[in-house]
């Protein structure tokens, strides 16, 4: 019996694999009807003890569209959690009933702790300030369909990049894809962990990592630009989220001397970082990229489950 | 001068810098301990000055992880009928469990009270261990 596969941070998944799955995640977006058998008779838990529009129904609809079937909750309050029960006991009992797991958490590291005690394949769909692999696969698929490649890019992220744990994954996963730089863009109290910096640094010595205050300063150098929220819910008191949460707002103005085919990224919502007039630009991809999603996560959800996607592509 | 006899069988823990040997005594001997311990400390040593040495009797089964984490320089004699029988290395843990908390504080293993992180070393001279569980880097001290 082949060991099962979960997907817990971007690590678990080859630059091969991380590839392949873009590409059949693009093939199910160009021909969708090929692939809505798929999962026909096949169960996805959808564990969401942290609040999730977005990615809870992206994945939901992901299911669906491979003709499988959902159960779950979005509200632990809903849940044994509360009587007090501890996450394996969860997780070991939904491995009866579920073939698939998909699972947000508030606290770091608790889908890998699922994944030690799960009978089935385990996806991480975000973990506190730490990881969210399929929001990076989401990135990827965008930055494959609007730029061709994944590779040799100048790559911005702007705003939150303290607890912006999309930001984490996508650029643990970028520095694998020989990015041209990296550009961080953020005010001095929400800058990227320094504990993740010096990983990235340790292990890719030949990275460059720039880091600025303004967006103006180097805005025509972006091929991409990633922009995030400033997360309340990660703050420890009010105050500091009053003080930093109109930080780093794009404009029109503010992007006026991009490069023409700079992408803007965004992985939702949005609050008010990014102005509505953006959203009419053609550089502005961040809706698209909530739509991908869902191909993604279809294309990864038939490789976790070991259903053989490619030979009806 | 103080004497403390030589053991039969059991763990002599040798060459500890004098004023450590408390510090060690504190991290491997807890209160269910049901062995005979001494601990000597400032005794003469012709390369030290002055050292302190543990001796734990009638037993061989002692974490000794935790002196890789203190002084490298430790020595550990495992005596078997009265004779040396065996010398082991003491080095820094490359994996850590159960020496340290992770220090992030939205880590699962401060909510779970079962989940015990496996620590990867990541900087030998800092001390410094990757949490298994957030990836948070901690200093062990």
């Amino acid at each position: 019996m082949e060991a099962i596969r979960h997907l817990i941070e971007p690590g678990d998944l080859t630059n091969e694999e991380m590839e392949a799955l873009v590409d059949l995640g693009l093939k199910m977006y160009n021909n969708p009807s090929a692939y809505s058998k798929m999962c026909e008779g096949k169960i996805l838990a959808s564990l969401f003890y942290e609040p999730s529009t977005r990615t809870k129904f992206s994945f939901d609809s992901a299911m669906l569209r491979l003709g499988g079937n959902i159960i779950g909750f979005a509200d632990p309050s809903s849940t044994s959690d509360k009587k007090g029960e501890s996450l394996a006991d969860t997780i070991r009992v939904i491995s009866y009933y579920a073939d698939i797991a998909v699972m947000r958490h508030p606290k770091e590291g608790a889908p890998l702790l699922a994944s030690h005690y799960a009978e089935i394949p385990i996806i991480n769909a975000g973990d506190g300030g730490h990881q969210h692999p399929t929001q990076t696969l989401t990135d990827l698929i965008t930055i494959k369909k609007y730029k061709g490649t994944l590779e040799n890019h100048v790559v911005a992220f702007q705003g939150d990049l303290k607890y912006g744990r999309t930001v984490h994954s996508l650029i643990k996963t970028l520095a694998r894809f020989n990015t041209k730089k990296f550009i961080l863009i953020s005010p001095e109290e929400l800058k990227l962990p320094s504990s993740l910096k010096r990983q990235l640094m340790d292990k890719y010595p030949h990275l460059v990592i720039e880091e600025v205050r303004y967006l103006e300063d180097v805005v025509e150098q972006i091929d991409i630009l990633y922009c995030t929220r400033i997360q309340k819910e990660r703050f420890f008191n009010e105050e500091d989220y009053l003080k930093l949460k109109n930080s780093y707002i794009l404009t029109l103005k503010s992007i006026e001397k991009a490069k023409d085919d700079m992408i803007i990224l965004h992985p939702l919502p949005r609050v008010n970082e990014i102005t509505y007039e953006v959203d009419d630009d053609k550089r502005a991809v961040y809706f698209d990229q909530s739509k991908m999603g869902v191909y993604v996560r279809m294309a990864l959800i038939t490789k976790l489950l070991g259903v053989d996607a490619d030979v009806r592509g | 001068m103080l004497e403390v006899k030589g053991i039969a069988n059991g763990i002599v823990l040798d060459h500890i810098r004098a004023g450590l040997g408390l510090k060690v005594f504190n991290k491997l001997i807890h209160e269910k301990f049901d062995y005979p311990v001494v601990l000597v400390m400032n005794v003469d040593s012709e390369f030290m000055g002055k050292k302190d040495i543990i001796k734990i009797e009638n037993t061989f089964d002692v974490d000794l992880t935790v002196l890789g984490l203190i002084d490298e320089k430790i020595t550990v004699n495992i005596i078997k009928d009265g004779k040396l029988h065996e010398k082991q290395p003491v080095a820094i843990p490359e994996k850590l469990k159960g020496y340290i908390q992770c220090k992030n504080p939205r880590c699962i293993s401060h909510f779970d009270g079962y989940v015990e992180p496996v620590f990867t070393l990541y900087n030998k001279k800092q001390l410094e261990y990757v949490c298994s569980f957030c990836d948070e880097i901690t200093k062990y001290e």
